[in-house]
C-alpha cells in the first residue's frame, strides 16, 4: 500500500451582475420566463455583430484586482468551436492566450497553517444556455445564453478536500466583496469544476487527472475529492491505471460515476474573434478600477482582530460575507460590544437565517436592533435568556429592543426585596434540595435557580438569585 | 505539393460534423493540401519589422455602455424553431438517464 499525495486544481465561473449581457443588449436576468430574455446576436443569426458590454471588461478587472492579478492591458476574445445544443452560435466567444489576467493568488487557512494558492488567470466569456435532459429529449432555455461570466483557473496547489474548500470560501467571499458577481452556487452564479490526480509522497510529475462536474455546493467539493482520492488510491493499489476521464459527483451516494472518457485532447480551434477588434486598457483606466476595489475579508479580518479584540475565528466567520461584516461593523457603531455583536450574529441570527433559510436583508432584524437589544443585556436591563424573547420579535417584526421590552413587560427584575421573596417561597417548598447544598451537592443550587427562573418567566435576575440562594442557604 | 493526410481530413471532417466517403476523403486531401499551400506563401514574406495583429482595422476598444433592452418575444424567437415544449427548445437527447 503506497500513500498518495493528492494534488487539485479548481476551476471556478463566476457570472457577472450587470444589467445586460457581455456581447448583446439582453437583460441579464436569473429566473425569467424560459426564452424571453434573448436576441438575435445571443441566437446567433446570419450578419449580427456582438458588441462588448465596457462593465464586463470593468468588472473582470476588478475580479483580477482583488484576486492580486496582473492586468493584460492588451487583451483580446477570441472564438472557441464546439457543436452542442446549450449554443445556437456553434462557438463560444472567449478568451485564450491573453486573458485579461494572470498570476494571482489567494491565501488559505487550514488548521491553523497559512497558505497561498496560485491563480493561473483569469479570462471573460460568454455563458451558454441551460439544458435540461430527458430520455426522449432535451430541452434548451437560452436565457442563459451571452450572459457574461469570468473563469478563474487556480494552479495545481491544492493539496487536500479541506484546502479546496478553504480556498472557494475565500475566493467566494473576495468576489462577493467587489460586488461583480451574488456568487450564489443554488442560483449558478458560482460554479466549479476540480481536476484531481494523486502521485506517491515526493514524487515530482503529476499522477493522471480526472475531472470532476456536478458540484453543486462546497460540502459535494469536498465530498468529491475525498471520494475521488480514495477511488483512485485503491485502483493504482490494485495495480491499475488512472483514466483521463470527466466524472459526475452523485449527491445521493456521495459517489463519483464516469461521464465519458477523453480521448486525446480537446480540439476547439481557437482562433482570434473576427467579429470584435482587441481592448487596450490604459493606465488611467486601470487606475479608475483599482481604486473601485473595496477593502477585502483579510484585511477586515485583521483590523476587527486587532481593533475590537475579537478572536481570529470570530474575524474569520464574520467576514465570510460583506453582508455579515457589514451587518456587524454597524450594529458596533451603534454602539453593541463587539464580542457580544459577535456572539449574537455567529450564534442565534445565523441559527436563524439556517433555520429559515434566509439572508440577513430577508429579516426584520437591523443593526440599531441588535445593538439595542445587547446594550439592555449589557446594563443588565434583561437577561440573556429574555434577550432570545426579544430577538424572535425583532428579527421577525423589526423596531426598537427597548420599546418591545417595555411593551411586553420583560425587563429583568433585579429587586433584591423581589428576589428574596422568590427565593424564600422556592426554598420553603424544596427543603430536600437545601440539605443536598449542605451534603456538598452543587447541582441542587441550578436546579433551584431552574425552578425561580420559571417562576418569575425568566425575568429574575440569575446571577443575583444565585448569590441570594447560596446566601440564604447558608443561614438555613 | 503538400498533400494533407487522410486522418486529417477525416479529423477536420469529423469536427465539422461532415460525413465524408473514403474516397471524398481522398479527394479532399488533397484539395485541401493546395489551399494550404497557396496560403502557406504568406510565410515567405519578411515580417521582422511587422507588429502582430489580430485584425486589419486601426480599431480598439469598441465598447457599448451596460444598457439593457427587453429580449426577442418568445414567440417571434420560436419562429425558427423546429420544435417546442413549455417554452423551451426541444432538441434530440443528449444524455440517455
Amino acid at each position: 500500500m503506497t500513500n498518495f499525495e493528492t494534488v487539485v486544481g479548481l476551476e471556478v465561473h463566476v457570472e457577472l451582475k450587470t444589467n445586460s449581457k457581455i456581447f448583446s443588449p439582453s437583460p441579464n436576468k436569473f429566473g425569467s420566463e424560459p426564452n424571453t430574455n434573448t436576441s438575435v446576436i445571443d441566437l446567433g443569426y446570419p450578419g449580427v455583430l456582438p458588441v462588448v458590454n465596457k462593465e464586463v471588461v470593468n468588472y473582470a478587472m476588478r475580479a483580477a484586482l482583488a484576486l492580486n492579478m496582473d492586468i493584460n492591458q492588451h487583451t483580446k476574445f477570441d472564438r472557441k468551436n464546439y457543436f452542442y445544443p446549450d449554443n445556437p452560435k456553434a462557438y463560444q466567444i472567449s478568451q485564450f492566450d491573453q486573458p485579461i489576467g494572470e498570476n494571482g493568488w489567494i491565501e488559505i487557512e487550514v488548521g491553523g497553517e497559512k497558505k497561498r494558492i496560485g491563480i493561473t488567470r483569469i479570462h471573460m466569456e460568454e455563458d451558454a444556455g441551460k439544458l435540461t435532459h430527458g430520455a426522449n429529449a432535451s430541452l434548451v432555455d437560452y436565457n442563459r445564453q451571452g450572459t457574461p461570466l469570468v473563469e478563474i483557473v487556480s494552479e495545481p496547489d491544492i493539496r487536500s478536500a479541506e484546502e479546496a474548500y478553504a480556498y472557494l470560501e475565500k475566493l467566494k467571499a473576495i468576489i462577493q466583496y467587489t460586488g461583480v458577481s451574488d456568487v450564489r452556487m443554488e442560483e449558478g452564479s458560482l460554479r466549479c469544476d476540480a481536476n484531481i490526480s494523486i502521485r506517491p509522497y515526493g514524487r515530482d510529475e503529476f499522477g493522471t487527472r480526472t475531472e470532476l462536474k456536478n458540484l453543486n455546493s462546497f460540502n459535494f467539493v469536498r465530498k468529491g475529492i475525498e471520494y475521488e482520492e480514495k477511488r483512485q488510491a485503491a485502483v493504482l493499489n490494485a495495480g491499475g491505471e488512472i483514466k483521463q476521464e470527466t466524472r459526475r459527483f452523485d449527491e445521493k451516494t456521495g459517489k463519483t460515476l464516469l461521464m465519458r472518457v477523453k480521448e486525446g485532447t480537446d480540439d476547439y480551434r481557437y482562433f482570434p474573434e473576427p467579429d470584435l477588434v482587441d481592448i487596450v486598457i490604459d493606465d488611467a483606466w486601470l487606475e479608475r478600477e483599482k481604486a473601485m476595489i473595496p477593502e477585502l475579508p483579510d484585511a477586515r479580518k485583521a483590523r476587527y482582530v486587532a481593533e475590537m479584540g475579537l478572536p481570529a475565528y470570530d474575524a474569520h466567520v464574520l467576514t465570510l460575507s460583506k453582508e455579515s461584516a457589514d451587518f456587524f461593523e454597524a450594529t458596533v457603531a451603534e454602539g453593541a460590544d463587539a464580542k457580544l455583536a459577535s456572539n449574537w450574529l455567529m450564534g442565534e441570527v445565523n441559527a436563524y437565517l439556517n433555520a429559515e433559510q434566509k439572508e440577513l436583508e430577508d429579516t426584520a432584524l437591523t443593526p440599531e436592533g441588535l445593538a439595542g437589544m445587547i446594550k439592555l443585556i449589557s446594563s443588565d436591563t434583561i437577561s440573556s435568556k429574555i434577550a432570545k424573547k426579544v430577538f424572535k420579535e425583532l428579527v421577525e417584526n423589526g423596531g426598537k429592543a427597548e420599546e418591545i421590552v417595555k411593551a411586553k413587560g420583560l425587563v429583568q427584575i433585579s429587586d433584591e426585596g423581589a428576589l428574596l421573596a422568590m427565593v424564600t417561597e422556592v426554598l420553603d417548598n424544596n427543603a430536600q434540595s437545601i440539605e443536598d447544598f449542605k451534603n456538598g451537592k452543587d447541582r441542587a443550587i441550578g436546579f433551584l435557580v431552574g425552578q425561580i427562573m420559571k417562576a418569575s418567566r425568566g425575568q429574575a435576575n440569575p446571577q443575583m438569585v444565585n448569590k441570594l440562594l447560596i446566601d440564604e442557604m447558608n443561614k438555613r | 505539393m503538400a498533400k494533407l493526410s487522410v486522418e486529417e481530413v477525416k479529423h477536420v471532417a469529423k469536427l465539422a460534423r461532415l460525413a465524408i466517403t473514403e474516397e471524398e476523403a481522398e479527394k479532399f486531401a488533397g484539395q485541401l493540401g493546395a489551399i494550404t499551400d497557396f496560403a502557406a506563401q504568406l510565410n515567405e514574406l519578411d515580417t521582422t519589422n511587422v507588429e502582430p495583429t489580430t485584425h486589419v482595422l486601426p480599431l480598439v476598444n469598441v465598447l457599448r455602455e451596460d444598457v439593457a433592452a427587453e429580449g426577442l418575444s418568445r414567440d417571434l424567437m420560436m419562429k425558427n424553431v423546429k420544435d417546442q415544449q413549455d417554452g423551451l427548445v426541444k432538441v434530440p437527447p443528449i444524455m440517455a438517464e
